[in-house]
C-alpha cells in the first residue's frame, strides 16, 4: 500500500516537472540571450565612437576587404540553416539526422573561425594590430568577441553531439538542442549587425 | 613559474596592514578550527556548502555580506580617524598611496560585497516562499552564482596580503587606472574580482527572472504578487539589462592594460571619457538595483507592522517600473562637469528631477499606510521610519545636484559623498538590516533580541547623522572628497565631529553582533513556533519557520493580494491528513569548484602567471561540460516525511493557540 503511493504519484508528478522544465530554461536562455546582446550593444556603440580614431593608421576603407567578409557572412548564415535543419530531424526522432546536420554546422563554423583568424593574421602582419589606434582596437574586440561567441559554439556543439549520440534525443537533450540553436541563430544575427556596421560602414 | 609574483609583493613592513592580515587569518583560522572541532566537515559540506536550497543559498549571501559589511567599516573607521589626525602639519598616520587603497576598497567591498550580496540574499530567500514555489528555477546556478560572488569577494580580501589593492576609487577612471600611471597589480585584482563576482550577479538575475514569471503559485497574477516580489522582478530586469555593460567595460579596461589597446588611454585615439559614460551606464541602474528591493523591504514592513494593505498597491507597482525604465536615461549626472554642453546637461538633469516623482510617490503610499494603522514599532518597523526621514532628507540634496550649475560647484566635493552616503546607508543599509531582524525569524526559527535591536538601530541612527551632516558642512566649506590630508585649521572640527559619528555607529555594530549571540543564547525563548511571528500577510508566512526544504507541502492557491492574510481571515487551516511525494533537486559540489578555480583563474591573470591561467579556464570549462554529462533527475521526498513535518507544524500552531 505504501509502496503503491511512494512510487505512482511520482511518476506522473516527473513528467509534469519535466514538462513545466523545458519552458522555463528555454525562457532562462532567452533572457540570457538578451543580456549578452546588451553586452555586444555597448562593444558596437564603443566601436562606432573610435571608429574614426584611426590615430594617423590605416583605416577601416584601406584595410576591409569586402568580398571576403561576405564569404565569411555566408558560411555562418548557411550554418544557421544547417542549424535548423537539425532541429527540424528532432521531431522524426532522427538521431542521425541531428547529429549530422549538427556535424555540417560545425564544419561551417570551423570555417568561419578560420577565415576570421586568418584575416587578424593578415593584419597583424600589415602592423594593423589592436594596439596600433583605438579604432583597431575597437574593431578587434568586437570582431573577436563575436568570434570568441563562435568557438564557444563549436565546443558546445561538440559537446552536444557527443550526448546526443550516447544519451539519444532525450527531453533533457532535445532542450540544450533547442537552446544551441537559439544562441547560434542570435550569433548569427550579431554577425549581420558587424558585417553592415564594420565592413559595409567601413568601406564606404 | 610564477610570473610577477615575488615575494616582496607581501607588504611585511606594514605594521597596519600586516595587523589585519594577521587578524584575518586568526579569525578564519578559529572558524575553521571549531568546525574541524565540532566534527562539522561533512554536515558544512553536504547540507550548506554544496545546497542548491534556495533559503540557505539565501543565508549564505547574507552572512557573506555581513562579513564584509565588517571589512568594509574597518576601512571607513581608518579614513574618519586619519582625517580627523591629518591638519596642518600632522600628516596622519596612513601615508597617501596606502590611503587611496582604502578608500578604494572601502567603496568596492560595501557596493559589491556588501550591498550585493545582501539583498541577492533577501531576494533569494524570501522570492520563492513569496510566490508559493519550492525553488527557484535553476538551483544549481544559484549555487554558482553564490559561489562566483564569495570567489570575487576572497580575491579582494587576497589583495591586502598579496600585492596592493586600486588606488583609483571605486570606478577606476582612466586615465589613472591604465598602465601607465597604474602600474602594480591593483587595478587588476580590482578587474578580476568584479569580473568573477559580476558573472555570478547576472547569472542570479536570470534565474531569478525566470523563477518569478514562471514559477508562481496557481492564482497569483503579476498584480496579485506581493511588493517585495514585485521589486525583486524589476531589480533583476535592470541586472540583466545592466550587467553586462559592466562586463564590457573592465573587459576592455582588461585589453587596455593586457593587450596594449588603446580604449581610454591617452594616445593614438583612446578616449577616456568613454570610460566614464559605459560605467555610470552600468552604473546608475546599479543604484537602483541597490534600493528598489528595499523598498520591497520597507513596503512589506510598514503593512505587516501597521495591520493594514499597503497603500496604494498600484501606484507603487507602476512606480517602481517607473523607476526601472528612468534609471536608463540619467548617467550623465554623475559627470555633468565634463562639458558635453547645456542641452545634454538640461536633459539629464530633467530626467533626473523626474525619477525623484516614483519615488515620492512610494515615500506617501508608505506614510498614508502607516495612517490610521495599529502600528507596532518593533525593530523592522524603527529601521523604516528611520529610513523614511533619512531617505527623504537624502533624495532632496540628491535633486538639489541635479540641477547642473549647481553641480558645478558641489561635483567631487564632500557635499556629494554625504548625498550617497546619505541615501545608500538611510536607504540601503537600514534596509538590509530592516528585511534582516524582519525575515530573521522566518530563516532560523527564533526572532531577534529586541532590546539589543533597539540600541543597534539608536545608534546607527544618531551616529550615521553624527558621521555625515558634518560632511554636508565641509562640502560647502570646499573640502573636496578623497583628501587625505588638509591644511584649513577651520574644517578639523567638523572631521572630529565625523569619527565621532563613526564611533556611534560602531557601537551599533558592536550591539548587533551581541544582538546575534544574544539571540542565539537565548533562542529557545524567542522561539517561532507558528511560522508567523509578526502576524504577516504574504504568503512565507504561512510554512513553518525554518520551512521545510520544499517550502510547501501543497502548493498554495492564491485568491487575492496580501494572500496570507486573506487565508488567516477564512482560516482554511485543517489537519493535514496525506501527502503526495515531492520531487527536489539533489546538492551539487560544481558551483564551489568552478568557483574555486575561478579564484585560481583570477589570481593568475593578476600576477600573469600563464601557465596557471590556462590550467584554471580549462578545468573551469571541463567541469561545466561535465556537469551537463550527467544531468541531475533530482530526488523525491517520501510522502510520509512531508505528512510528519506538516502534522507537527499544524500541532505546534493549534499548541500555541
Amino acid at each position: 500500500m505504501q509502496q503503491s503511493i511512494l512510487i505512482t504519484p511520482s511518476a506522473g508528478l516527473d513528467l509534469q516537472e519535466d514538462h513545466d522544465t523545458r519552458s522555463t530554461t528555454l525562457l532562462g536562455f532567452w533572457i540570457y540571450l538578451m543580456s549578452d546582446c546588451i553586452l555586444f550593444a555597448a562593444l558596437f556603440a564603443t566601436y562606432v565612437v573610435l571608429s574614426n580614431a584611426v590615430a594617423g593608421g590605416q583605416t577601416g576603407r584601406e584595410l576591409f576587404d569586402l568580398p571576403y567578409a561576405l564569404v565569411e557572412t555566408f558560411l555562418l548564415l548557411v550554418s544557421s540553416f544547417t542549424c535548423g535543419l537539425a532541429t527540424l530531424a528532432i521531431p522524426r526522432g532522427s538521431k542521425g539526422g541531428v547529429v549530422a546536420w549538427l556535424a555540417v554546422t560545425f564544419l561551417l563554423g570551423f570555417a568561419f573561425i578560420g577565415m576570421e583568424l586568418y584575416e587578424f593574421h593578415g593584419l597583424i602582419a600589415d602592423g594593423a594590430g589592436p594596439d596600433s589606434s583605438a579604432f583597431l582596437t575597437g574593431f578587434f574586440t568586437l570582431v573577436g568577441t563575436h568570434g570568441l561567441h563562435v568557438t564557444a559554439g563549436l565546443v558546445w556543439v561538440t559537446v552536444l553531439m557527443v550526448l546526443v549520440v550516447r544519451n539519444g534525443l532525450t527531453e533533457t537533450n532535445e532542450t540544450r538542442l533547442m537552446c544551441f540553436s537559439l544562441f547560434w541563430h542570435f550569433l548569427d544575427i550579431v554577425w549581420v549587425g558587424v558585417f553592415t556596421t564594420v565592413y559595409l560602414w567601413g568601406v564606404m | 613559474m610564477l610570473g610577477e609574483l615575488t615575494l616582496s609583493a607581501i607588504p611585511y613592513t606594514n605594521p597596519i596592514i600586516m595587523g589585519g592580515v594577521g587578524f584575518m587569518t586568526v579569525l578564519v583560522a578559529a572558524v575553521l578550527a571549531m568546525i574541524t572541532w565540532f566534527g562539522k566537515w561533512g554536515y558544512i559540506w553536504s547540507e550548506w556548502l554544496t545546497s542548491v536550497d534556495h533559503k540557505r543559498l539565501g543565508v549564505m549571501y547574507v552572512i557573506l555580506a555581513q562579513v564584509m559589511l565588517l571589512r568594509g567599516f574597518i576601512d571607513a573607521a581608518m579614513m574618519r580617524t586619519q582625517l580627523a589626525l591629518a591638519s596642518a602639519d600632522s600628516p596622519g598616520y596612513l601615508p597617501p598611496e596606502h590611503y587611496d587603497q582604502i578608500f578604494t576598497a572601502h567603496g568596492v567591498i560595501m557596493i559589491f560585497f556588501m550591498a550585493m550580496p545582501f539583498i541577492v540574499g533577501l531576494m533569494n530567500f524570501v522570492v520563492p516562499l513569496q510566490i508559493g514555489a519550492r525553488d527557484v528555477a535553476f538551483p544549481y546556478l544559484n549555487n554558482l552564482s553564490f559561489w562566483l560572488t564569495a570567489a570575487g569577494a576572497l580575491l579582494i580580501n587576497m589583495s591586502l596580503a598579496i600585492g596592493s589593492f586600486a588606488r583609483t576609487g571605486w570606478l577606476a577612471y582612466p586615465p589613472l587606472s591604465e598602465l601607465a600611471y597604474s602600474p602594480d597589480v591593483g587595478v587588476d585584482y580590482y578587474i578580476w574580482s568584479l569580473q568573477i563576482a559580476g558573472v555570478g550577479t547576472l547569472l542570479f538575475g536570470v534565474n531569478m527572472i525566470a523563477t518569478i514569471l514562471k514559477m508562481r503559485a496557481p492564482g497569483m497574477s503579476l498584480m496579485r504578487m506581493p511588493i517585495f516580489t514585485w521589486a525583486s522582478l524589476c531589480t533583476n530586469v535592470l541586472i540583466v539589462a545592466a550587467f553586462p555593460v559592466l562586463t564590457a567595460t573592465l573587459g576592455m579596461l582588461a585589453l587596455d592594460r593586457y593587450l596594449g589597446m588603446h580604449f581610454f588611454t591617452n594616445d593614438l585615439g583612446g578616449n577616456a571619457m568613454m570610460y566614464v559614460n559605459l560605467i555610470w551606464t552600468w552604473g546608475h541602474p546599479e543604484v537602483y538595483i541597490l534600493i528598489l528591493p528595499l523598498f520591497g523591504v520597507y513596503s512589506e514592513v510598514v503593512a505587516t507592522f501597521s495591520a493594514k494593505p499597503l497603500f496604494g498597491y498600484n501606484s507603487i507597482v507602476y512606480a517602481t517600473v517607473a523607476i526601472t525604465v528612468l534609471s536608463f536615461l540619467v548617467w550623465v549626472h554623475h559627470f555633468f562637469t565634463m562639458g558635453a554642453g547645456g542641452d545634454v546637461n538640461a536633459f539629464f538633469g530633467i530626467t533626473t528631477m523626474v525619477i525623484s516623482i516614483p519615488t515620492g510617490v512610494k515615500l506617501f503610499n508608505w506614510l498614508f499606510t502607516m495612517y490610521r494603522g495599529r502600528i507596532r514599532f518593533a525593530t523592522p518597523m524603527l529601521w523604516t521610519v528611520g529610513f523614511i526621514i533619512t531617505f527623504t532628507l537624502g533624495g532632496m540634496t540628491g535633486v538639489l545636484m541635479s540641477i547642473p550649475p549647481a553641480d558645478f560647484v558641489l561635483h567631487n566635493s564632500l557635499f556629494l559623498v554625504a548625498h550617497f552616503h546619505n541615501v545608500i546607508i538611510g536607504g540601503v543599509v537600514f534596509g538590509c538590516f530592516a528585511g534582516f531582524a524582519y525575515w530573521f525569524p522566518k530563516a532560523t526559527g527564533f526572532c531577534l533580541d529586541e532590546r539589543l535591536g533597539r540600541w543597534a538601530f539608536g545608534c546607527w541612527f544618531v551616529g550615521f547623522y553624527l558621521a555625515f551632516m558634518p560632511l554636508y558642512v565641509l562640502g560647502f566649506l570646499g573640502m573636496t572628497r578623497r583628501l587625505n590630508h588638509y591644511d584649513n585649521p577651520a574644517w578639523q572640527p567638523w572631521l572630529i565631529l565625523a569619527a565621532v559619528g563613526a564611533a556611534v555607529v560602531l557601537a551599533g555594530i558592536v550591539f548587533q553582533i551581541a544582538q546575534l549571540v544574544v539571540s542565539i543564547r537565548k533562542r529557545e525563548e524567542n522561539r517561532d513556533v507558528t511560522g508567523d511571528p509578526w502576524d504577516g500577510r504574504t504568503l512565507e508566512w504561512a510554512t513553518a519557520s525554518p520551512p521545510p526544504t520544499y517550502n510547501f507541502a501543497e502548493l498554495p492557491v492564491i485568491r487575492a493580494r496580501d494572500a496570507w492574510w486573506r487565508m488567516k481571515q477564512e482560516d482554511i487551516r485543517r489537519e493535514p491528513t496525506t501527502f503526495q511525494p515531492i520531487h527536489m533537486p539533489n546538492n551539487t559540489g560544481t558551483g564551489f569548484f568552478i568557483s574555486a578555480f575561478s579564484v585560481a583563474l583570477g589570481f593568475a591573470l593578476v600576477w600573469h602567471i600563464w601557465w596557471l591561467a590556462i590550467v584554471a579556464a580549462a578545468a573551469i570549462i571541463g567541469a561545466t561540460i561535465a556537469h551537463s554529462w550527467n544531468a541531475d533527475h533530482g530526488y523525491n521526498v517520501p510522502a510520509e516525511e512531508v505528512t510528519r513535518a506538516e502534522v507537527r507544524h499544524f500541532r505546534q500552531l493549534v499548541w500555541q493557540e
